[in-house]
C-alpha cells in the first residue's frame, strides 16, 4: 500500500485504535486535516484552544487507561499545547502529541509560525521526535505510542514538518506490529529477593502503613492493592493522585495524606515503624519537611521508575517493577507463608489510629447560613451516589473535592496533581464524557480556575457532552487567599478579581443552562435538578462562604505531626475580612 | 566527590542536548563533557565528569538511564580506571625562555608541535592532575592560548563498556 505522509499518520492512528483526536488546525497541519476529512475511523474533536485539546486528551487517558492523542499546528499551536503536555508529564499520563512543523528546508530560518518544538518540550516529555524522512513516519509513531504507554507512562511529542505530510510524496506503508529499542527496556517484574525481604519486614511491623499513589491507578493494580491491604488488615492512605485505587469508604482507609491530608493519615505516617510506598513518589506536598518525615519508619518502595526510588526519601527495600505483578507476587508469598502480622500490635495500632480519627478533622460548620463549599461536595456525592467521574481544577475546591467525595473506584478522580494546572477541569470533563457518555461527569471548579479555559464551553456544546460544572464561587483565588491569610498577615494581594462575569448568562450565551445558588437549602434541590437534565451541560454557580479555608493543613516546611486544624468548627469562618 | 560517567548514547541529533538539558534542569554540575562517535557509527560515547554526594550521583545515573537515547552507562569512579586528557598550549617562546620551555615539555613528556620565532604550540596528554601540574610550571604572562579536551576514561582489565 502506498500512502502519503498525512495518510500514514491517520492510518497509523487507526491501527493504534485511537478513537478521538483532540486538535486545532493551522498552516503546518493542513495536509493532515485534509487526510482527516477523508476518513471516518478517528473522530476529530475541535477544541477552542490547544491547551484544551491537551487537557481533554489527558483526561481521556486518565479515565480510560488508553493514550490520549492531540494534533496541533506549529508555532503558537505547539506552544499553547505545552502547559497541557507538562501537566501530563508531571502525572505520568500516556499521551501522543502530533505537532506540525515548518517544512524541512526552512527549519532554523525563523520561518512563519516556527518554534523549536522538540527543544521547547524536551524537559516536559518522556521523549520527543522530529520526523525528517517520510519513510520513518510510521515507525516513529509506533515508537511514540510504545514509549508513552509502557514503563512509567508519559507524553511523547512527534513533530512533523509540513513537507513530510505532502500529498505529492507517496511511500510504501506498513504499520509495524511492534518495535523494540535497544535503549529502552522498562522493568516489569520486581526483584524476587527484595520482594521476600519486603514481606519479612511487613509481617514483623508493629505500626505499619500502606501509602499508595497514582502508580496503582496507572498500573491497573487496584484489585491487587485491595486484596493485599485486606490480607494484612493494615491502614492505608492514598495520595491525591492515588484516590480511588482503594475504596474511599472502606474502614481501613484513613484518608488522603500530605498537606491537606487527614489528621489520622498524617499522624499514622509520622508514628509508623514501616511504610510501604506503592506507586507513589514522595512528592513534597506529601512529605512535608523531609528531615522529619516518618522518623521511626523503615521504607519499602515499589515503583516502575528506578529514578523515583531514594530521590528524596531514603528507601530501605527498593523494588523496581510494575505495581501489578509485584503485588501479585507479594500476595502469593503471603498466601504461602505462615508468618502473619502480630495481632496484638496491630490492634494497639488501630486503637491509636482510631483515637486520631476521633478528632474528626474534616468536620466543619454545618449551621452556617452561608453555603459551605464542603457541603456542596457532600451533596454532590449524595446526588451522584458516589458514582460520578469528577474532574477538578486547582485550588481549594480541588482539595475539598478530594476530601469530601470518597472515590470507591479508580479512574474516577481526574485532577492535575503534579503541575497544578488551573484550567484543567473543564476540557478534562469533556474528554472524560466523550469516553463515557453514560456516566455522570462533574467538573468541580472555582470562579478563577474556570475562566482559564472557559472557551471550551463551546466545544462541550458542539460535541454534546452534557457535563455538570460545580463552580464554588468565593470571589477569591481561594488557595492564594488562604496562604496570604496564614503567611502574609491577610494582605490579599491580587487574590481577588474586581469583576467576575455573570456565569449564568455566560453559560446561556454558550448554549448551556446556567444556575446561581446563594442559600444552603437550595444546594441539594439544584443539584438534583441539574443532574436530571441528562442531555444538557449545566453550569451551577454556588456563591460560597468567602472566608472558608482548607483544613487540616501542613504549612510549607512543616512535618506531618505539625498540622493546622480547624480551631473549633465555625470560628474561623466568622472572622471579618479586611 | 568527583565521578566520571561514560555513556553510550544513540548518535542522533538532539541526543547531546537531552543530556545537557537534564543537568541544567535538575541543577547538577558538569565539570567536563566530551563526545564523539564510536566504532559503531550509530552510537556516540560521552564522557562526563561531575561531582556531588553519593545520593546526587545515584540520581544522576538513574536520570541519565531514563533518557530514551541513553543505551548504557557506567560510573568509572566505581572501578579502577585510566583517564587521559589532551591539552594544546600556545606560549610565547622568546630567546630567554625557549630552552627552559623545551626542557619542561620533555620532563612532562609532552611534544612541541608548532614552532615560530616567537611561539611554541605544546601538546600534552595525561591525567587532569598532570596537566594541571604542567600548567602551574608555566608563567601565566607567557600563555597565549590553552585548549583542553576534557578527560576521557576507560576501565582497567578485560571488562568494557559495549553493547
Amino acid at each position: 500500500m502506498e500512502l502519503n505522509g498525512a495518510q500514514i499518520v491517520m492510518q497509523s492512528l487507526k491501527e493504534e485504535g485511537v478513537e478521538f483526536l483532540f486538535g486545532y488546525p493551522g498552516g503546518a497541519v493542513l495536509h493532515l486535516y485534509d487526510a482527516i476529512f477523508q476518513q471516518d475511523d478517528v473522530k476529530h474533536i475541535l477544541v477552542r484552544h490547544e491547551q484544551g485539546a491537551t487537557h481533554a486528551a489527558d483526561a481521556y487517558a486518565r479515565a480510560t487507561g488508553k493514550p490520549g492523542v492531540v494534533l496541533v499546528t506549529s508555532g503558537p499551536g505547539a506552544t499553547n499545547a505545552v502547559t497541557g503536555i507538562a501537566t501530563a508529564y508531571m502525572d505520568s499520563i500516556p499521551m501522543v502529541i502530533i505537532s506540525g512543523q515548518v517544512s524541512l528546508p526552512v527549519i532554523g530560518s525563523d520561518a512563519f509560525q516556527e518554534v523549536d518544538m522538540v527543544g521547547i518540550t524536551r524537559p516536559c516529555v518522556k521523549h520527543n521526535f522530529l520526523v525528517k524522512d517520510v519513510n520513518q513516519l510510521a515507525e516513529t509513531i509506533k515508537k511514540a505510542f510504545y514509549i508513552a504507554t509502557t514503563g512509567r507512562p508519559g507524553p511523547v511529542v512527534v513533530d512533523i514538518p509540513k513537507d513530510i505530510t505532502s500529498p505529492l510524496v507517496k511511500v510504501p506503508f506498513k504499520y509495524p506490529k511492534k518495535v523494540s529499542m535497544r535503549s529502552y527496556n522498562p522493568a516489569v517484574q520486581g526483584h524476587k529477593g527484595q520482594i521476600k525481604r519486603a514481606i519479612d519486614l511487613l509481617v514483623n511491623a508493629q505500626r505499619p502503613i500502606i501509602y499508595s499513589g497514582g502508580g496503582v491507578i496507572l498500573g491497573n493494580a487496584s484489585e491487587e492493592l485491595i486484596k493485599f491491604t485486606r490480607m494484612l488488615e493494615y491502614p492505608i492512605t492514598n495520595t491525591l493522585m492515588g484516590l480511588g485505587a482503594y475504596p474511599g469508604t472502606d474502614p481501613q482507609f484513613v484518608g488522603m495524606l500530605g498537606m491537606h491530608g487527614t489528621y489520622e493519615a498524617n499522624m499514622a505516617m509520622h508514628e509508623s515503624d514501616l511504610i510501604i510506598a506503592i506507586g507513589a513518589r514522595f512528592d513534597d506536598r506529601v512529605t512535608g519537611k523531609l528531615t522529619e518525615f516518618c522518623p521511626y519508619a523503615q521504607v519499602i518502595h515499589i515503583d516502575v521508575d528506578p529514578a523515583s526510588i531514594s530521590k528524596t526519601v531514603k528507601v530501605d527495600v527498593p523494588i523496581v517493577g510494575e505495581v501489578k505483578p509485584v503485588l501479585e507476587h507479594m500476595i502469593e508469598l503471603l498466601e504461602e507463608g505462615k508468618k502473619r502480622p502480630n495481632k496484638k500490635a496491630l490492634e494497639a495500632w488501630w486503637n491509636q489510629i482510631n483515637q486520631w480519627r476521633a478528632v474528626n478533622c474534616l468536620e466543619y460548620d454545618r449551621e452556617s447560613n452561608l453555603i459551605k463549599p464542603q457541603y456542596v461536595i457532600e451533596q454532590l456525592y449524595q446526588v451522584t451516589k458516589g458514582d460520578a467521574i469528577i474532574t477538578s481544577d486547582v485550588g481549594q475546591h480541588q482539595m475539598w473535592a478530594a476530601q469530601y467525595y470518597p472515590f470507591d473506584k479508580p479512574r474516577r478522580w481526574i485532577n492535575s496533581g503534579g503541575l497544578g494546572t488551573m484550567g484543567f477541569g473543564l476540557p478534562a470533563a469533556i474528554g472524560v464524557k466523550l469516553a463515557f457518555p453514560d456516566t455522570e461527569v462533574a467538573c468541580v471548579t472555582g470562579e478563577a480556575s474556570i475562566q482559564m479555559c472557559i472557551q471550551e464551553l463551546s466545544t462541550a456544546l458542539q460535541y454534546k457532552t452534557p457535563i455538570k460544572i460545580i463552580n464554588l464561587n468565593n470571589r477569591y483565588m481561594g488557595m492564594v487567599r488562604q496562604w496570604q491569610e496564614f503567611s502574609y498577615e491577610s494582605r490579599y494581594s491580587h487574590s481577588y478579581m474586581d469583576t467576575i462575569p455573570d456565569f449564568v448568562k455566560l453559560a446561556e450565551a454558550y448554549g448551556h443552562v446556567g444556575m446561581r445558588i446563594e442559600k444552603p437549602e437550595d444546594v441539594r434541590p439544584t443539584l438534583e435538578a441539574a443532574f436530571a437534565l441528562k442531555d444538557r451541560t449545566v453550569f451551577i454557580d454556588f456563591m460560597t462562604d468567602r472566608t472558608e479555608n482548607v483544613y487540616p493543613m501542613i504549612e510549607a516546611g512543616k512535618a506531618h505531626h505539625d498540622m493546622k486544624l480547624r480551631v473549633a468548627p465555625g470560628t474561623l469562618t466568622d472572622r471579618e475580612l479586611a | 566527590m568527583r565521578h566520571m560517567i561514560a555513556i553510550l548514547i544513540e548518535n542522533e541529533s538532539g541526543a547531546l542536548s537531552r543530556v545537557a538539558g537534564l543537568f541544567s534542569a535538575r541543577g547538577y554540575n558538569i565539570q567536563s563533557l566530551t563526545v564523539a562517535p564510536t566504532e559503531d557509527p550509530s552510537l556516540s560515547r560521552m564522557t562526563l565528569v561531575t561531582c556531588g554526594s553519593e545520593e546526587i550521583i545515584e540520581q544522576i545515573t538513574k536520570q541519565l538511564n531514563k533518557l530514551i537515547d541513553v543505551v548504557k552507562l557506567i560510573d568509572l569512579a566505581e572501578s579502577v580506571h585510566i583517564e587521559r586528557e589532551l591539552m594544546l598550549i600556545k606560549v610565547k617562546a622568546t630567546e630567554h625562555t625557549r630552552e627552559e620551555l623545551k626542557r619542561l615539555v620533555d620532563i612532562f613528556r609532552g611534544k612541541i608541535i608548532d614552532v615560530t620565532s616567537t611561539s611554541y604550540v605544546i601538546e600534552m596528554t595525561g591525567s587532569t592532575d598532570k596537566l594541571d601540574a604542567f600548567m602551574s610550571t608555566l608563567d601565566p604572562a607567557h600563555l597565549i592560548e590553552v585548549v583542553r579536551s576534557g578527560p576521557i576514561g576507560i576501565s582497567r582489565g578485560e571488562k568494557g563498556l559495549h553493547l
